[in-house]
């Protein structure tokens, strides 16, 4: 049991990326590099919304390439746009249950008020997202993809517009609800104190070259030349 | 100071225009002969028709936008393109297209008829709308497709994360938009078709489908009804000053919408039934809007050739008439480009050509014979009529350069000479070549004003294939039809172009 990049070539307009590496269920996993260096475009490659130039995508031995990003057994944190603002809390929380037709059936009310207890948001099911802080939208967005209950969680900065003390605590939130049901997450960051405190592993990106992960904390002690330029000298 | 002076006896002879003539249609009306039961149905129809035109075209623009802004296809571009063409589409033209459809010898019923199917009649309320529907149909796609694309395609994304369905999708993302955009769109729609002149003069008529504008027109040329004709333009002008202040709290004028050649990525409706779907939708709207061009310059190949005299000076008279409406319109439009302009300007939507034809008439009357003055009057009408499209177009940037180069301007001590000269015309070029080719092809296929004032001597080309028309000449309508149409969009080409050709911005 894995997530497979087996050989992967992807292009996105100018841009080429390239990626060969396993990552085992259970994991959770930091993407680190500079700004422009590919960790988005990797991320929609896993998720589905960048065709594949060559190469699979494979998740527990099957191959997914060709899979639409809602047929996958991936969900996906953005870095906004989690929600949607016209809605309340609860309608969106039923799109990501019966995203066929959005509508509510017997029961599952009761889990809707079960995962917003869990998130730290009781009572919150019939909010509007613009009356709610940016904390509150955060875990409202993991309420969001703990419902749809894929085994493939990825994190593109999601928590980036929150404070410092506040994105800790979401992280810590993510990785308490990650290991309990066992999910496998691909964090993007661009602080290595994020990958430090949540991930064991990570990846490097760096023009558009994937490299597979390493343990988090002797990669950043003893970081490779490129790396190193990004980290800056401290 | 000299600007403001320009300013000013602009924004006087605009309300001026205003003023007079409905003060004379106020004053005229008062010898109220009373309101006729055939005065009732037109009034009736006038609202029946416009309401069922702007929902069928609204109704229609639904799936053909939506296939557009979803689909990526050779030729979207061009189609879009298209779409904005009615605009400055002479009626008279399309009419002529649409009866080659959809007319007692068109293609339609000439490929139906062997299948023993009746005999299709395009005259009466259906054949207004049809014509209506061409018309808008295309607007209310463009208003929409705006719409769809104005989604941020972050909510697709999170759509297709979530595997959302067809229902969902309806629900969360597409149902909200429509309910932001599609009264908008009927509005506009609704207060263009309030005042159909020329559609109902050539396709409707007859007890049953008389608009008010057709009806003033009628009881100015058959029975000389004077009184009348002022009764039915004050009810005419209350009810497009209602509408249209209705129409606009709810949206604003469409011109014309920037960034509609892109479409948004969405990873939903790959299915072979979504696709079949949009193609449906996408060839029907294509048939529906080229066919009729096409006919009209098909048949207008043989007749251009066998044109008499009479029509070549019609043409002349056009192209005078819309030339100076042009300069007209872009007087009146410079001084005025500012909100307050704006404002006055937008009485050229809410005063319907004919009730200003009907104005003018009576204020002329006394002095001289209305009938000499024709292609003057005529002029000033189109003029007025464009002014609140050209407005719009030229306000935003107008407002943008005096944003940006009030201060340089002030201190180098420019006279409104030198600003108007080497920065307000330069910088305006583009938009200006766009708002004057605009007005040039309205002005040139416009079928109203003339229509009360004219006679043989002094017809414009729409008004002479009109003519043609009724004297069965088909042939030859056919040709000045083709005529008309070159003549329209050769003249919002050369201006347009004209604009783009070395301008600053």
């Amino acid at each position: 049991m894995a997530l497979h990049l087996d050989h992967i070539k992807a292009r996105s307009g100018a841009f080429d990326l390239s990626a060969d590496l396993m990552v085992e269920t259970g994991q959770r996993v930091a993407i680190i590099g500079a700004s422009g260096s590919g960790k988005s475009t990797l991320l929609d490659v896993i998720a589905g919304f960048l065709p594949l130039v060559s190469g699979t995508v494979r998740w527990a031995g099957q191959d997914i390439s060709a899979m639409t990003p809602g047929q996958r057994p991936i969900s996906i944190l953005f870095q906004d746009s989690n929600l949607f603002a016209h809605l309340t809390i609860a309608q969106n929380l039923a799109l990501a249950l019966n995203p066929a037709t959005g509508r509510l059936r017997t029961g599952d009310m009761g889990r809707i008020d079960a995962v917003l207890a869990r998130v730290g948001l009781q009572g919150f099911a019939p909010r509007r997202l613009s009356e709610m802080s940016g904390g509150q939208q955060s875990r409202a967005a993991l309420a969001r993809v703990l419902l749809q209950g894929r085994p493939v969680l990825l994190l593109d900065e999601p928590f980036a517009a929150l404070g410092p003390a506040l994105k800790v605590e979401m992280l810590g939130l993510v990785a308490e609800v990650a290991d309990a049901e066992g999910l496998t997450v691909l964090l993007v960051s661009h602080d290595p104190q994020d990958a430090r405190r949540f991930a064991s592993q990570t990846i490097v990106v760096e023009n558009g070259v994937v490299s597979a992960p390493q343990e988090t904390a002797a990669l950043l002690d003893n970081p490779p030349p490129g790396l190193r330029a990004y980290l800056g000298a401290g | 100071m000299a600007p403001r002076a320009f300013a000013i006896i602009a924004a006087l002879t605009v309300a001026g225009l205003v003023i007079g003539p409905v003060t004379a249609v106020i004053l005229r009306a008062e010898t109220f002969s009373g309101f006729r039961p055939a005065d009732w149905q037109a009034l009736r129809f006038t609202l029946l028709q416009a309401t069922l035109s702007a929902g069928l075209s609204v109704v229609f623009a639904i799936p053909v936008a939506r296939a557009l802004a979803r689909r990526q296809f050779l030729g979207r571009g061009l189609l879009v393109a298209l779409l904005g063409a009615p605009f400055i589409l002479p009626v008279i033209v399309a009419v002529l297209g649409l009866l080659a459809v959809f007319g007692q010898s068109g293609l339609v019923n000439r490929l139906l008829a062997p299948l023993g199917v009746p005999e299709l009649q395009i005259y009466g309320l259906h054949g207004v709308l049809l014509a209506h529907v061409f018309f808008n149909l295309p607007l209310a796609t463009r208003l929409i497709l705006q719409g769809w694309l104005a989604i941020p395609a972050e909510q697709f994304r999170l759509a297709a994360t979530l595997g959302m369905g067809r229902r969902a999708m309806w629900r969360a993302v597409e149902w909200p938009m429509l309910r932001r955009i599609v009264p908008g769109a009927f509005a506009v729609i609704f207060v263009i078709c309030l005042s159909s002149f020329a559609v109902a003069l050539t396709l409707g008529g007859g007890p049953r489908a008389t608009t008010l504008e057709l009806a003033i027109y009628q009881s100015m040329r058959f029975d000389f009804d004077l009184a009348r004709a002022a009764v039915l333009g004050l009810v005419q002008l209350v009810l497009a000053l209602i509408a249209g202040f209705i129409a606009l709290r709810i949206t604003s004028l469409p011109v014309a919408a920037k960034g509609l050649d892109r479409n948004v990525p969405r990873w939903d409706r790959t299915g072979w039934s979504a696709i079949g779907t949009d193609a449906i939708w996408i060839g029907i709207a294509a048939l529906f809007l080229l066919t009729p061009l096409a006919m009209v310059t098909f048949n207008g190949l043989a007749g251009i050739t066998t044109l008499g005299a009479s029509v070549w000076q019609a043409a002349v008279h056009s192209i005078l008439v819309a030339l100076g409406s042009t300069a007209l319109c872009l007087l009146w439009a410079l001084p005025l480009a500012t909100r307050w302009g704006e404002w006055l300007g937008l009485a050229g939507i809410a005063l319907s050509p004919l009730v200003l034809g009907i104005g003018l008439f009576l204020i002329v009357r006394p002095f001289a014979n209305p009938f000499e003055l024709a292609l003057y009057v005529t002029a000033t009408v189109n003029a007025f009529v464009s002014l609140p499209f050209v407005l719009r177009i030229l306000r935003p940037e107008a407002e943008a350069i005096r944003a940006d180069y009030t201060h340089l301007r002030n201190a180098l001590g420019l006279s409104g000479w030198s600003w108007l000269r080497w920065v307000l015309l330069p910088r305006l070029k583009r938009p200006l070549g766009f708002a004057a080719g605009l007005t040039a092809a309205l002005s040139m296929g416009d079928l109203g004003v003339i229509a009360l004032f004219a006679d043989p001597d002094r017809a414009t080309l729409p008004l002479k294939v009109y003519q043609l028309m009724g004297a069965y000449r088909m042939e030859q309508a056919a040709g000045g039809a083709l005529l008309l149409l070159l003549l329209s969009l050769g003249l919002f080409w050369l201006f347009d172009r004209g604009g783009r050709v070395g301008s600053a911005s």
